[in-house]
Parts: structure tokens; C-alpha cells; sequence
């Protein structure tokens, strides 16, 4: 295989807890710690493994958003990719959008494998591999926890409901991951001053000549209904006599 | 007025509780007009269980031997081709409908509504966002087909009673062979399943071991509950990935769940904010778990939980 792409989508680091702005305008996401999606990480270092063994040659990263993603396109050539794009947008892009936008690069790219994380955890969408699958006309392994190669076809093994579900896919393919896929690489150092050198073009989402997709309207953000602090007893006794009192026991 | 299709998800013999979830969920629309699509090779029997399922007009059947297992690449031309006749197109966000779902709306065209917690209008929806730290009102577009994902753990399964009639249909399209399923290792258990249990009782990683997760699994076996897990406990390998509640994991609403040795991180949170009553136990009284918990008990897990199990 030549090329994998992968999605990486600077988020709000997974540590922050998220405040709702008090005018219910959105997420409060000025002066804090922005990080690449935890399971993009993921995505990226099973791409580079799959390099690492020889079974391709090149390892693309991706984001789109704002200027701002260069941090974490940065990030991602440190870990070990060869390139970086960043499709530049001021306004936060759809799903169906970002996946067109995926599908423009993979025609450009000639790309055999993109890898995605199943979910970003600022909109948890879960919906930008499916959906590139669905207008690239091609399969789509979600939920991976295990991606084995040979040749043409990925045996890949995901994480439902009910177990664990194997399917074989024929490349080109799109892979979304799950958390227990592998454990991501640590950056050195040397490597982020070696990503300096790397390239990393932009491109504005305007030159791509995408038909925007119909968006959905977001208003109204609020702080979820919290649940209260109940009461704390002494022991097991009192714990079950509490459950009877509610009827639970 | 909102003619809405729902995709049935089942394991090819029983019908799946989030299917009349979904239906619940369909059934806060105003006058709406609730169709089933059952999906599989040979379905007769759940498709009569769809039937029965309170509000539903219609249930549609879509017979094939290649529908079974379920494949997203495969079932997705075929809902676009039977969503010429609906407003909305809804399925459950499990790992079935999270799969599915988009894939659909994007043959359609349309950007899909993930995790419906309430409906507020044809076009208008509440949806968690940030693992559930905020709550977005989200409106789609009335000029197109709306695709959602319905968060089953906000929604009470639809009653049943109920005896609509059942239609066979076929779709002619090509039939993609890009994408085999292999196998499906599911846990032999005889414990009710996480989604569908009343009770549940969770073990996270002060458990220690796989051995000391007997614990728990004695517990859950007196009250009838279910067994559930933290992601750190699946990842030290006590219990298998099936078991995680939280934010990826599975998002749960028992009547009880009983926390065992889990902090109770934001991502494990998000995973039982529906739950009826939190119990939780924990050595660390200062641990976040008791933020949300109903009731809360200090103590060594190793002593309390088999005492709790004899007490019971
Ligand atoms: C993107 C992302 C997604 C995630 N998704 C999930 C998810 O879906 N579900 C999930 O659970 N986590 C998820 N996590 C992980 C989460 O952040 C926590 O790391 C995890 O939930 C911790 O599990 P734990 O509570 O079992 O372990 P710990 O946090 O280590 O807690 C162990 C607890 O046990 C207590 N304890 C220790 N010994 C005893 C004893 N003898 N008796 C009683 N109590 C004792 C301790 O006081 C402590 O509170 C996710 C993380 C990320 C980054
Ligand atoms: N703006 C973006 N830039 C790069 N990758 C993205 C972007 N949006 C989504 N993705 C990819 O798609 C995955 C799923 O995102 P979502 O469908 O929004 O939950 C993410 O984990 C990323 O890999």
C-alpha cells in the first residue's frame, strides 16, 4: 500500500471540563488547553505501525479548521507522519462537510487507507467515516480494536454492543478506531524540532470546490440537569435498608 | 407532519429494546406516523415483535440472506431507497444505528442529528455534547430528509399490545461484496444484557485482578443485575470491552447501578447521568463518584462487597 490519510481534529484536551458560556451561545473554549482528539492519536499511531512494517510507504495527516490546527498538525509530524495538510476554515465545518472535504483529499492523494477516530469528544458525532465511506463508495470499519493487513483486504475487528465483530474490507477503505486499539507514542524532543522541517501546506477550504452541505442550526447551550449529591451511610446495613426504603432491593 | 422510519436492530433472532426506544422517542412528534424497517434473512418473528410495539403503523420487511449479519455498506442504499417516503429516518444509537446511521445520511446528503435526548419540535432536537457536559438544541433543515441517532438511554421502551400490519418489500441495487463479515465473539453470559437491565453493578480498577472480579460478578448474580465496568478495568483486562460504561463505552439507564472501586471520571459519568439511583462504594471519601451518587458508603471493597452479597 502507498498511502494512509489520517484525520487528526484539534480539540478541547480531554482534562478540560467544558463550561457553557452563561448566554448559552456555546462552549466556553477561550484560554483553554486544545489537543489533538484523543482517538485521532490513536488513528495516527496505528498508521504509523502499519509504515513501520513496511506494509506502506507514506503517512498523511489531516485537519480542518483553523489556522490554529497547525499545533497539532505539528504534533501529529513529530509522532512520525511524513506530511501535514490543513484545510483552512474560519467557521467550524459540518460532518458531511469535513467528510467531503476528506474525500477531495483522498482523490487528490490517491489514498488506499484512511484511518479516523470513532468519535471527536467536543461534538461526539461519530459520523465522518461513515460518511467519507458512503461518498468515496467504499467499506468502512468502524469501532477498531484490532486491524490486521495482507495485501488488498484489512481484517478488522470492532468493538459493538454485543462482543466483538470481525470483518474483512477490501482497500481502498475507511478504518474509525476505538481506545484499546493500541496505546500512541510519546513525542521526543529531537522529533519536534525534526517536524520543523516537515511540509505542511495549507489549503483554503474555498479552493477545493466543495458543495456545502445543508448544515444543522446549534443554539441554546446548556449546562446539563446535574444530579444531586445523595446522603453517605455507615455501613452495609444501612446501605440495604436504604435500598428497601426505595424499593430497589 | 413527520412520517418517520425507524431501523430495527436485532441479532437475527430476537428484536433489539432500543428499536421501541427509538419509537418513544418518534412518538414525541406531534402526530406522527411511525414505520419499522426490519432488516435480516428471514424475520418473520421480529418483525411481528415490531408490530406489537405501541404507535407503530406499519412494519416493512426487507428479506435477503446477504441483510444478515448486518453490514452498514450494505443496508444503507437500501433505507435511502425506502426513505423516499419518510420525513425522518431514525435508529437507535447503539453500535448498531452509530455505524449505520451516517452512512445513510450521507447518501442522502444530510448531515444526521447524533443522540436525540428529546424532541422539541419536527425539526428541532436536544443533544449532548462534550461526553455530556452540554446539552445543544440542534435544528435540521425541513426541506430535507432528517437522519438521526436517538440516545436509547433517554428514552423508556414503547410499550407493546399492539398489532400493525407487516409488509414485505425488496430493493434492487447492486449488492456491494467489499465488506465480509467474519465472525461475532459474543460473551456467552447468561446475566441480562447492559442495555436492557433494571440493575447493574460495576467493578472499575481497584478490583485488582480478573480473579478478584468474581466480586462483583457474585453480587450482580444475587440482585439479577447485569455486570458493568470502568474503561481502566477493561483495560487491565478483568473483564472484556463489552462491559465499559461511559462515554465510549455504553451510556446506560438502569433503575440501579452499584459502583464498585471506580473514581468516577467524567467519561464514566456520561455513561449513567439516566441511571435511577447511583450506589456507590469507594475507600476514598473524597472521590468524585460520590458527587453523583445517591447513596455513598466509605470503605475497603474486599470487606464491604461480600458483605453486601450476604446481606442481600
Ligand atoms: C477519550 C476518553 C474516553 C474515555 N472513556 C471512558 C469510558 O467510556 N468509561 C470509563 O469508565 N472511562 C473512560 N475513560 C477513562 C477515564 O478517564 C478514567 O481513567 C477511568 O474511568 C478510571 O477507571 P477507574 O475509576 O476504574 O480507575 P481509577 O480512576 O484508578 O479509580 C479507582 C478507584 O478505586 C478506589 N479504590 C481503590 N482501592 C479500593 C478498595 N480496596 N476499596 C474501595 N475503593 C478502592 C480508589 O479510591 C479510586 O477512586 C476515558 C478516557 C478518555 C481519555
Ligand atoms: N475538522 C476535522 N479535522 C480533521 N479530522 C476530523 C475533523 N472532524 C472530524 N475528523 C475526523 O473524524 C473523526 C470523527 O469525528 P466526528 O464524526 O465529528 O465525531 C475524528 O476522530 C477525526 O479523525
Amino acid at each position: 500500500m502507498e498511502k494512509i490519510i489520517v484525520g487528526l481534529k484539534r480539540v478541547v484536551d480531554y482534562n478540560v471540563r467544558v463550561q457553557v458560556r452563561s448566554d448559552g451561545s456555546g462552549v466556553e473554549t477561550a484560554g483553554v488547553k486544545m489537543s489533538i482528539n484523543p482517538f485521532d492519536e490513536i488513528a495516527l499511531e496505528e498508521a504509523l505501525r502499519i509504515k513501520e512494517r513496511g506494509e506502506a510507504t507514506e503517512v498523511v495527516v489531516v485537519s480542518i479548521g483553523t489556522a490554529d490546527a497547525q499545533q497539532q498538525l505539528r504534533t501529529g509530524l513529530a509522532m512520525g507522519a511524513d506530511r501535514a495538510i490543513l484545510v483552512e476554515t474560519d467557521s467550524p465545518p459540518d460532518a458531511l462537510t469535513v467528510a467531503r472535504v476528506f474525500k477531495a483529499i483522498v482523490d487528490r492523494e490517491s489514498a488506499d487507507l484512511v484511518i479516523l477516530g470513532k468519535q471527536a469528544i467536543d461534538d461526539d458525532n461519530s459520523q465522518t467515516g461513515q460518511m467519507l465511506a458512503a461518498i468515496w463508495d467504499r467499506p468502512q470499519a468502524t469501532f477498531a480494536s484490532e486491524v490486521r493487513l495482507d495485501g488488498t483486504v484489512a481484517t478488522v475487528t470492532r468493538e459493538v454492543d454485543s462482543g466483538l465483530e470481525t470483518l474483512e474490507i477490501d482497500l481502498p477503505a475507511v478504518i474509525t478506531v476505538d481506545l484499546r486499539l493500541n496505546e500512541p507514542r510519546y513525542v521526543k524532543l529531537p522529533d519536534i524540532m525534526k517536524a520543523k522541517k516537515k511540509p505542511l501546506d495549507s489549503i483554503p477550504l474555498a479552493e477545493l470546490g466543495i458543495v456545502a452541505a445543508p448544515a444543522l442550526g446549534e443554539s441554546e447551550f446548556k449546562p446539563p440537569e446535574g444530579r444531586q449529591r445523595g446522603v453517605m451511610v455507615e455501613d452495609v446495613a444501612s446501605l440495604v435498608a436504604a435500598l428497601k426504603d426505595k424499593g430497589l432491593v | 407532519m413527520a412520517k418517520i422510519l425507524i431501523v430495527a436492530e436485532h441479532n437475527g433472532a430476537a428484536l433489539n429494546s432500543s428499536t421501541a426506544k427509538c419509537v418513544a422517542c418518534a412518538a414525541q412528534m406531534d402526530g406522527a406516523e411511525i414505520d419499522i424497517a426490519v432488516f435480516g434473512a428471514s424475520v418473520a418473528e421480529i418483525a411481528s415483535d415490531a408490530a406489537s410495539i405501541s404507535g407503530v403503523s406499519r412494519v416493512l420487511t426487507v428479506e435477503r440472506a446477504e441483510n444478515h449479519p448486518a453490514i452498514a455498506a450494505i443496508l444503507a442504499p437500501q433505507i435511502v431507497a425506502l426513505a423516499a417516503n419518510y420525513s425522518h429516518v431514525f435508529g437507535p444509537s447503539t453500535t448498531f444505528g452509530k455505524d449505520l446511521m451516517p452512512r445513510v445520511a450521507a447518501l442522502l446528503g444530510v448531515n444526521q442529528v447524533s443522540d436525540i435526548m428529546s424532541v422539541e419540535g419536527d425539526y428541532r432536537f436536544k443533544r449532548p455534547i462534550y461526553a455530556g457536559n452540554a446539552i445543544v438544541s440542534v435544528e435540521a433543515p425541513a426541506d430535507s430528509t432528517v437522519v438521526a441517532t436517538v440516545r436509547t438511554a433517554s428514552y423508556q421502551a414503547a410499550e407493546g399490545g399492539n398489532s400493525a400490519p407487516v409488509e414485505s418489500t425488496t430493493v434492487d441495487f447492486d449488492i456491494p461484496t467489499h465488506t465480509r463479515f467474519v465472525e461475532l465473539k459474543a460473551a456467552a453470559s447468561d446475566r441480562p444484557d447492559l442495555q436492557s437491565a433494571t440493575r447493574v453493578v460495576s467493578g472499575g480498577r481497584a478490583l485488582g485482578s480478573e480473579e478478584n472480579f468474581e466480586l462483583i460478578f457474585k453480587l450482580a448474580d444475587k440482585l439479577g443485575a447485569a455486570v458493568g465496568s470502568s474503561r481502566a478495568a477493561v483495560d487491565a483486562g478483568y473483564v472484556p470491552p463489552e462491559t465499559q460504561v461511559g462515554q465510549t463505552g455504553q451510556i446506560i439507564a438502569p433503575d440501579l447501578y452499584i459502583a464498585i472501586g471506580i473514581s468516577g471520571a467524567i467519561q464514566h459519568i456520561t455513561g449513567i447521568k439516566d441511571a435511577g439511583t447511583i450506589v456507590a462504594i469507594n475507600k476514598d471519601e473524597e472521590a468524585p463518584i460520590f458527587e453523583v451518587a445517591d447513596i455513598g458508603l466509605v470503605g475497603d471493597l474486599f470487606a464491604l462487597v461480600p458483605e453486601l452479597t450476604d446481606a442481600l
